[in-house]
């Protein structure tokens, strides 16, 4: 007797446990599928939100392209094409011509090369003065240095353009090359990078009697390349794009940059219109080296943008 | 020569050697090595750095100071006079309008929005970094140019007063607008209204602000513990949860630093406008009308007379606004900041 009820509390017991595994095992299966179902529609959310936001960031790269290369009905026509009917690669002649490119990229590139390698020299030597030199006030004057990146550059600008007037340096190269050789900033870069080359390297090179500047040439400088290079770059992407102090202290076309000459210099100054395709050609002939150095120098470009926080 | 002799001169060179070591030690020259080293850099900084500072603050202090009359030997009375200027002057405060206007516009949307794409981003493999690629692009870009691309999309070519649908071509924006049925817009044309031009402003510089926001976040997700999503994962937390509770403190330092340069580079935003609407800084017909501080500062120095005061107290009372405005975020942050 009490076999057989032991017996049938077993199966009593055992049965309805059974049914809860597999109910369990079911709504497991249920919400997996659910969940599974969920995980897909969010993605699918994702990355039709992803796409959109390319499109829209993309968009007006396209814009411009596709508007260089339309003649001027056909860019004026009340429902716009999305791919020229003729492609007029003549605009791009014209913009060249017209807006005085040539020059404009020839006093771009030259500010940008000598303001780069001055600027490099500068902020080596003093990186390499603050990471491994050792004299007095050191550490205040690089506290100094750090306090003076917080000010705006505008309140610079204002006694910096008294002072090359008074120099007599309006108009020439000097005056966009040489205020803007020092980089606070740069200096602190590098100044990091060269404090992670270990100490023993520098005076092990003291044992044997190299010279600091061997030194620094021989070991800092390629171990610090990486950051070299992000510096060169940025610099570079600086004075191409510097727009406020060219417009100040250059008022003669020779001397302008490309920012400066590119505004207007499609509008027609009589009837006040545009000729958009030949100003959208001047706008693509603009961009394109910047692409070009993105394309080649991506990582260089992110990892120094990513520390530093300042366009340009 | 014998070894001897040999002997002797190495003798004598050492000697020689270690004189000059003892004279350079006496002078403390390891100690004048630094700033050798750094004499290049302090020479430029003081020029056009430290020098700047004192003397655009006495230019700021001096009444009226203007950089021709000062050419012609006319001394100006010390005092507020220029600040008291500036302050009053409704050009000044309508360019001090605009500037906050657009910083408290774009600031938030484009962080918004940087952190959603970020998120989104680092959910996903495929992809990924093509589009993050995609998106750095508008960084690498010249914003006078790319602005003028915006100008010619949201520009009304052969603009009708009377009747808009009459003009010659819309624009490719309000040909998208009239695409999903809405009314064309006269955004930067003649006769446009001020928060259409704002509108537009606020686009190009979100458009533009996105990538460095996009590639700190990122790079703050991507150093964020795994674990935290794991036993977020186990509890089955709904993702806005995960995303409010755990994905933004964790990411507030980049959050918080990405609103601090945000606002500091709002607050100059002057090239973005010159970009769109030209050196004129407003529609045609009504000139001035989106300057922004830097704006201001700019056209007082370049005018005929080189109002240098006027220009140096605006330019520190732009310092006082970014310093005060930096020390809230700061102060905010440190409050609501977890490590």
């Amino acid at each position: 007797m009490s076999e057989v009820n032991s017996n049938s509390n077993i199966n009593e017991a055992v049965t309805p446990s059974k049914t809860i595994t597999t109910m369990v095992e079911r709504d497991m299966k249920k919400v997996s599928n659910a969940q599974l179902v969920k995980k897909i529609l969010s993605n699918v959310a994702i990355y039709l939100f992803l796409i959109a936001i390319a499109i829209i960031v993309l968009f007006p790269f396209y814009w411009m392209i596709i508007s260089s290369l339309k003649s001027l009905e056909e860019y004026k026509l009340s429902t716009p094409t999305l791919f020229p009917e003729k492609i007029m690669f003549v605009n791009y002649v014209k913009a060249f011509s017209q807006g005085n490119l040539g020059t404009l990229f020839i006093n771009t590139v030259y500010v940008g090369v000598v303001s780069t390698i001055f600027s490099l020299v500068i902020t080596v030597l003093s990186a390499f003065a603050f990471a491994r030199l050792e004299f007095k006030g050191k550490d205040t004057l690089f506290a100094l240095l750090l306090a003076t990146m917080m000010i705006p550059g505008e309140l610079f600008t204002i006694t910096n353009y008294s002072t090359v007037h008074k120099f007599g340096w309006m108009n020439t190269y000097t005056v966009l090359i040489v205020p803007f050789l020092v980089s606070v900033f740069y200096i602190y870069l590098l100044k990091q990078n060269f404090l992670q080359i270990p100490n023993e390297l520098y005076l092990a090179a003291k044992v044997d009697g190299t010279k600091d500047l061997k030194y620094l040439w021989k070991v800092m400088i390629p171990l610090a390349f990486p950051t070299l290079i992000s510096i060169t770059i940025l610099k570079m992407m600086g004075s191409w794009n510097s727009y406020m102090w060219p417009n100040l202290v250059t008022k003669s076309e020779n001397m302008q940059l490309v920012t400066n000459g590119l505004r207007n210099a499609f509008t027609e100054a009589t009837s006040g219109e545009t000729d958009f395709p030949v100003q959208m050609a001047a706008v693509a002939i603009v961009s394109a080296p910047l692409f070009v150095v993105f394309l080649f120098f991506r990582k260089y470009i992110m990892k120094g943008v990513s520390r530093s926080g300042i366009k340009g | 020569m014998t070894n001897e002799s040999v002997k002797n001169i190495r003798i004598k060179w050492d000697g020689f050697v270690k004189k000059i070591d003892a004279f350079c030690h006496k002078i403390k020259f390891d100690s004048w090595k630094g700033w050798i080293y750094l004499s290049p850099a302090i020479v430029l900084l003081m020029i056009f750095t430290v020098w700047p500072i004192f003397n655009t603050v006495r230019y700021a202090f001096l009444e009226g100071y203007e950089g021709m009359a000062a050419l012609s030997g006319k001394t100006f009375e010390v005092g507020f006079g220029n600040f008291e200027y500036v302050l009053g002057y409704q050009n000044f405060q309508r360019c001090l309008f605009n500037t906050i206007i657009l910083c408290v516009l774009t600031v938030p949307i484009s962080t918004f929005l940087a952190l959603l794409i970020a998120v989104c981003l680092n959910s996903i493999k495929f992809l990924n970094r093509f589009l993050q690629t995609i998106y750095f692009l508008p960084y690498v870009t010249n914003s006078i140019a790319i602005g003028m691309v915006f100008a010619a999309m949201f520009n009304i070519v052969g603009y009708n007063h009377q009747n808009i649908e009459n003009s010659v071509s819309l624009g490719i924006v309000n040909n998208v607008i009239q695409f999903f049925g809405g009314e064309p817009i006269n955004w930067i044309n003649m006769y446009s209204g001020y928060w259409e031009n704002i509108w537009v402003m606020v686009i190009y510089i979100v458009w533009n602000a996105l990538p460095f926001k996009i590639l700190i976040l990122l790079g703050g997700l991507q150093s964020v513990n795994k674990q935290y999503y794991d036993a977020a994962k186990i509890d089955s937390t709904p993702k806005w949860r995960v995303f409010t509770k755990i994905t933004v403190p964790l990411l507030s330092p980049m959050i918080a630093y990405v609103v601090i340069t945000g606002f500091i580079g709002g607050f100059k935003e002057y090239s973005s406008i010159v970009g769109i609407f030209d050196a004129d800084m407003g529609p045609p017909g009504d000139r001035g009308r989106l300057n922004t501080m830097v704006g201001y500062i700019y056209d007082a120095i370049n005018g005929a007379s080189k109002q240098y005061g006027r220009a140096s107290a605006a330019a520190i009372i732009l310092f006082i606004i970014i310093f005060a405005v930096t020390m809230v975020n700061l102060y905010v942050s440190k409050k609501k900041t977890h490590y």
